[in-house]
């Protein structure tokens, strides 16, 4: 049995709203912030972060000490950090989440962040479905620029950093790291070359870092409670820290749940979540957002962090888990997904551009009674030929996919087989819809003239 | 604001900025705001208020789910139709949205009030099936719940949210 584990970002957490700043300080907060600017080398913030293993919690788990060594010293000009919040994907919300429950841990995760890396400026890119987040995030950065914590010579440590709300106009890519630097420079966010480079030269040219939210948040935590504290936090050997898990899904408690990393699947699902809706099974999940693979039962005592995950050739993603059950379609709700990111593939390059469509035109003849048995080759040659696109979206995208392939062969073999879904109703792609008014038919090819998602 | 006072105040803002295609999307969504839609004067606009061609201009107000390069309703439904909402059967609410309404996705209703587009995810998957109605959450709707929203938005007055 392990000992009950107190939330550390979301400890402040209350059901009525974000925690006010008078709050977050009477709490500890900006303690952190206090006992480093000016106190501590920027070096040695770095250090401690390397230390504590703390790995991107945006989906790509890369430490984020190894990112800020990146950024080149002594650079003449600003540098940037950019906290990227701009989570799309389907089954994720943590990020909003702890932004609307405690914005001053993000913005002294941020401080933290920006103090070790040396940048002066920072940008809190919003979509806008989040818009009350921006106006939240607006309001609570005055209110820390007022208390002395932002602006020039914070804290009279001679340290300079200022940060500001930049609304984007949505879309998934966004939340591509190299996407998003284009997108705040009025460009069409097309990824760019990304990875360390960014860290050299991102934004305008400059030196920066794009972590995600959650990954920031837990900087005050480590400054002030040391690496070990951090990871001992872990119930992995290998993984450290806590985690935000979402869950969705027909779950008896669909929500946002801070554990220690490691956790296991099964005790998030049915111990925290609540298990299963009456009458339920659990058929899959997906770990970690739509862009990981199906996980079959058989995996639910896997711990819930990057490396038991990779061990079993999974990805740990986000950390966001959409729940499947036995009536659910697992053709149609990958032929919704794979919709879904081929609606939102930048165009970019052909594998992604041509590619995804193609998929999502063979899923919806399997799902609408037209499969055949070549198409299941075919789908896994496509789904394997998406490694070779310009970024993470594509394979991405194909995850799931292969998923379905890996684990649920036998479901998509009984679209074919019997000429028809096997849960009867035929799964709609989102797209699909008729030009003119009147009962909404569906089919697989995307409007062009006048009738899509964006007008 | 009147047109020229609004132009020149982000003229005036956008000029002030280190870097002012930082702006390009605050005065897309501003113009959006003025003219209902991103129609071509509030395109040449942009293009003046921001020292940017009209193409670089089209690549933006085309590619992102809330700016509108064609007339829109005065509210906005958008209906998610991520995985999680599509498994507690989004799609029958999306058809229910779109018969109640007699419009297809992407449309306008004919008295100019609605305007029904399929959304990426939301964020609001632990309550769906979900949709933002202005820019505003929805969870948890049922043909019912959106029947109900749908009579109060005829009726309300309230200011638009500045991304709808
Ligand atoms: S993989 Fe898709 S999203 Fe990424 S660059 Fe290629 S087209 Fe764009």
């Amino acid at each position: 049995m392990n000992a009950p584990f107190s939330p550390i970002l979301l400890r402040n957490r209350r059901p009525d709203g974000p925690v006010p700043f008078d709050e977050y300080r009477a709490n500890g907060g900006y303690e952190a912030l206090l006992a480093t600017v000016g106190k501590r080398d920027p070096g040695e913030v770095q250090a401690m972060v390397l230390e504590a293993n703390l790995r991107g919690r945006g989906g790509a788990g890369f430490p984020a000490g190894r990112k800020w060594q990146s950024v080149p010293k002594g650079h003449k000009g600003p540098k940037f950090v950019l906290p990227n919040t701009d989570e799309m994907e389907p089954g994720s919300f943590k990020d909003r989440i702890l932004v609307g429950a405690d914005p001053h841990m993000v913005i002294e995760g941020v401080l933290l962040c920006a103090y070790a890396v040396g940048a002066e400026h920072g940008i809190f890119f919003v979509r806008p479905s989040y818009e009350m987040d921006a106006e939240l995030m607006e309001r609570e950065l005055e209110i820390a620029r007022s208390a002395g914590f932002l602006g020039r010579n914070i804290l009279g440590s001679g340290f300079d950093f200022d940060m500001v709300v930049h609304r984007s106009a949505g879309r998934y890519i966004c939340g591509e790291a190299s996407a998003q630097i284009n997108a705040i420079s009025g460009l069409r966010p097309n990824p760019r070359k990304g990875g360390p480079r960014m860290a050299v030269s991102g934004l305008w040219g400059r030196p920066t870092v794009v972590n995600n939210v959650e990954t920031l948040a837990c900087l005050p935590g480590i400054v002030q409670n040391g690496p070990q504290w951090f990871k001992n936090l872990a119930r992995t050997p290998t993984g450290s820290g806590s985690k935000l898990y979402s869950v969705c899904g027909p779950v008896a408690r669909p929500e946002c749940y801070e554990l220690p990393m490691g956790t296991p699947l099964r005790e998030i699902l049915f111990e925290h979540a609540g298990g299963m809706l009456p009458g339920r099974t659990f058929k899959a999940c997906l770990p970690g957002g739509a862009s990981t693979s199906f996980l079959p039962a058989r995996h639910l005592d896997v711990p819930m962090d990057f490396d038991a995950l990779k061990a079993i050739g999974q990805r740990l993603g986000t950390g966001c888990i959409i729940v499947f059950d036995e009536e659910t379609c697992l053709v149609g709700a990958t032929l919704n997904m794979i919709d879904f990111f081929a609606r939102e593939s930048c165009g970019w390059c052909t594998p992604c551009r041509e590619g995804l469509p193609f998929i999502r035109n063979i899923l919806y003849q399997i799902e609408s009674g037209q499969g055949r048995e070549e198409h299941i080759g075919m789908l896994r040659q496509m789904g394997h030929h998406m490694r070779h696109a310009y970024c993470a979206l594509a394979p991405g995208a194909a995850a799931p996919l292969l998923g379905l392939l890996d684990f649920f062969e036998d479901e998509v073999r009984e679209h074919i087989r019997h000429r028809s879904c096997p849960f009867g109703a035929v799964a709609p792609t989102p797209r699909g819809k008729p030009c003119a008014p009147g009962p909404v038919t569906f089919g697989p090819t995307p409007c062009r003239e006048g009738l899509s998602c964006r007008i | 604001m009147q047109l020229e006072e609004l132009k020149n105040k982000l003229q005036q803002e956008v000029s002030k900025a280190e870097f002012p295609r930082e702006h390009a999307i605050d005065v897309l969504y501003a113009l959006q705001n003025h003219y209902g839609y991103l129609c071509d004067e509030a395109m040449a606009d942009a293009s003046w208020i921001l020292g940017m061609t009209l193409l670089e201009l089209e690549e933006l107000a085309t590619f992102y789910d809330f700016l509108y390069r064609r007339p829109v309703g005065r509210h906005i439904l958008h209906v998610c139709d991520g995985v999680v909402c599509w498994m507690y059967h989004q799609y029958s609410l999306l058809d229910h949205l779109c018969r109640k309404l007699g419009v297809g996705p992407g449309q306008t209703t004919e008295d100019g009030l609605f305007t029904v587009l399929p959304a990426g995810c939301v964020g609001n998957c632990h309550q769906a099936p979900a949709m933002l109605v202005n820019g505003r959450f929805y969870g948890g709707l049922t043909p019912e719940k959106i029947d109900t929203i749908l009579d109060d938005l005829r009726v309300s007055h309230e200011e638009l949210a500045v991304c709808r």
